[in-house]
């Protein structure tokens, strides 16, 4: 007699397929459920998510803000991608991207005018770069050297910058010629990144965010940093067996991914706002939305835009409902945290399957 | 001045409340082998169903029993991707978050600012109450925060003192050992996970019910991110969570007193967060030289042995 049961068996190498579809099917798990507590609550999940479709992929101009919020996305959510690998839980791009806005604001106003106008952007760059990467290898010090969770001392500290943010625009940073906002004064016309017809994007910043995909794809997959970063993920010890320094390895992924972070702050301030403003309308929560591009990326830099372009709709979409629907911006994290559930659990369907198993029973 | 000290007092003990009762939850899930990063979320959704059901139903306490369920509900998410389905934790945790803040969003949309009449006062203790500067310092605080004490001392009695108390720390120090003295771990894990969610909510439920009373958006404002550091600067002891509370909630208080002395109240509000980094330093360093570490599997899926 054959007895037979269904059992988990775990997948090594899931098929690109396998991989495929179930992303697709969590992410529109993810949707629907919140389409569903949007019923729940009684908003119209039809309309709420038509005027996020239309809002961010309906129109030229709907695109291209989508595009502007998917490169900061982009840039950030390479970085994460490559920190994650290791298992370095950097939560504080929020920071980083703010610190890195605070610098290039900083330069942009103390040299910018003695400076022809691209040396002038360059050197806004390199200082938000350098600043982003600062405010990042804090918590990788405090992480190497006492072993502090740098996940929960990196987002401590994205309160401290938005509150130094704030005590600069409210305080010494405060403009003359802004009519009493809390507003630095505008950056030179010099420095302002040209941006397309009518909208806040410019040519530039896509160029490195795709620079950005290519150069993390390249070091992730062909360099022997980047395999160094998989086996500190995998395994530390196996790592501290290959001669891997472990300090090393996360000061270096963690400035990098701050950098990126700082670059991403000194587009803002170069490209969209040219002064330096509220914390919050500096970022629209990039830090903690390019987590979720990276996960949905799979951690993978080469996909990284893919879904910041993904997630950039949705925040549009965010900034779309609260006008048309008079809903809080929160709101839209209920699709951002209910697409990261998702697939979490999918990345669960990934690497297991269920088998029917039959073995000869107890009867001889 | 006499008046401005006990005021003092009496206001950092109400501001550490909420972070207390956060960390008591989170000591139990994190005891268990359990990290949650939701805490910000379950706080939020926590306060604002407390408040939506305390509005409804004109109880105070229907609202605190609801808070307490919806951050049970969002921690039985967790608990169900990080120990079934054994998804890292850290993750799980911000879509925690993440989901909590937007759900409080919206269902919070039609409740800023509505007046709350069913809310937790102020007790008027006869004697002790009248007793100068330490009666309106100390007793003349709302019921949930002597409950809060009370309950701070019995999970230190379980934790340390019952054998259970004992499975749920062995839990987070060495799963594998303490399955073979026939404890569920999946099953210990998944409770503590989801008890430690409806502390989170509770303490939501303080916020919008007794702290402030009324619904703000956003009015966790990082607290909940505060609680998974005491939690560390605990050293995950409740009683230490008592203390390093009450620390928290006088730096909160204290930067309103110091604002009229010229300092902007930007850098002041830093003050909170550096010194969570100050005291996870303290942690870290303590633990490792004191042989008062984390539990030893915190943040490590557990798989049985099949395999």
């Amino acid at each position: 007699m054959l007895t037979s049961k269904w059992r988990l068996e775990a997948l090594s190498h899931p098929s690109s397929v396998r991989v495929g579809t179930t992303m697709v099917l969590s992410i529109l798990a993810g949707l629907s459920l919140g389409c569903l507590l949007f019923l729940v609550m009684g908003v119209s999940p039809v309309t709420a998510m038509t005027k996020i479709a239309a809002g961010s992929f309906g129109s030229w101009y709907g695109f291209k803000e989508t595009l502007t919020k998917a490169v900061p996305l982009t840039l950030i959510g390479a970085g994460l991608a490559i920190c994650f690998r290791a298992r370095i839980w950097n939560i504080g791009a929020e920071g980083q991207l703010l610190f890195g806005a605070v610098a290039a604001t900083w330069v942009g106003l103390g040299v910018g005018q003695h400076l022809p106008g691209w040396l002038g952007i360059a050197a806004m760059f390199g200082a938000g770069a350098f600043a982003g990467g600062i405010w990042a290898a804090v918590p990788a010090f405090m992480r190497v050297r006492w072993g502090v969770n740098e996940a929960v001392s990196s987002l401590l500290l994205n309160y401290v910058a938005a509150e130094f943010v704030q005590f600069l625009i409210y305080g010494p940073w405060k403009g003359k010629t802004q009519f009493g906002f809390p507003y630095s004064d505008d950056l030179p016309n010099a420095l302002w990144l040209p941006t397309f017809y009518g909208s806040r994007l410019s040519w530039f910043p896509l160029v490195l965010a795709g620079a950005a995909v290519v150069l993390l794809t390249v070091i992730s997959t062909k360099t022997r940093f980047g395999y160094d970063v998989r086996v500190v993920g995998e395994s530390p010890e196996a790592a501290a067996y290959a001669g891997i320094p472990f300090g090393r390895t996360v000061f270096s992924i963690m400035f990098l991914s701050g950098t990126l972070a700082g670059i991403a702050g000194a587009i803002e301030i170069a490209g969209v706002h040219h002064h330096l403003t509220y914390p919050w309308s500096i970022s629209s929560g990039y830090g903690f939305t390019a987590i979720l591009t990276a996960f949905l990326a799979r951690l993978n830099p080469g996909w990284t835009w893919f879904s910041a372009i993904l997630f950039g709709g949705l925040l549009v979409g965010g900034d779309v409902i609260q006008t048309s629907l008079g809903l809080p911006f929160a709101t839209v994290n209920i699709f951002n945290g209910l697409v990261l559930i998702a697939i979490l659990a999918g990345e669960f369907m990934i690497g297991h399957r269920l088998v029917r198993i039959q073995h000869p029973g107890d009867s001889r | 001045m006499t008046e401005l000290i006990a005021s003092v007092i009496s206001r950092s003990i109400a501001a550490s409340t909420p972070l207390l009762i956060g960390t008591l939850g989170e000591i139990l899930a994190e005891r268990a082998g359990v990290m949650n990063l939701g805490v910000e979320g379950m706080m939020a959704f926590g306060a604002v169903t407390g408040f939506a059901i305390a509005l409804h139903t004109q109880s105070a306490w229907l609202g605190l029993l609801a808070a307490i369920f919806a951050g049970a509900l969002l921690a039985f998410i967790h608990a169900v991707l990080t120990v079934k389905l054994r998804a890292n934790q850290v993750v799980s945790g911000l879509a925690l978050t993440t989901l909590g803040l937007g759900l409080s969003g919206l269902i919070g949309r039609k409740l800023i600012g509505k007046p709350l009449q069913a809310k937790f006062s102020g007790l008027d203790i006869p004697l002790l109450g009248d007793l100068p500067v330490i009666g309106k310092a100390l007793f003349g605080h709302d019921i949930l925060v002597y409950g809060t004490l009370l309950a701070t001392v019995l999970l230190w009695l379980f934790l340390y003192r019952t054998k259970y108390g004992l499975a749920v720390r062995s839990a987070g120090e060495n799963p594998l050992a303490t399955e073979t003295m026939s404890v569920d771990i999946v099953q210990l894990r998944m409770l503590f996970v989801v008890i430690g969610g409806a502390f989170a909510g509770a303490a939501g439920g303080y916020l919008s019910l007794a702290y402030i009373p009324a619904w703000i958006e956003g009015m966790t404002a990082g607290r909940g991110w505060i609680v998974v550091a005491l939690t560390m600067f605990s050293l995950w002891d409740p009683l230490r969570a008592l203390a390093g509370s009450l620390l928290f909630g006088g730096l909160f208080v204290g930067q309103y007193f110091l604002q009229p002395y010229g300092i902007s109240p930007n850098l002041l509000m830093m003050l909170p967060y550096l010194a969570t980094l100050a005291a996870l330093v303290q942690g870290a360093t303590a633990s490792t030289t004191r042989g008062r570490s984390a539990p030893a599997a915190l943040g490590i899926p557990y798989e049985r042995g099949e395999r």
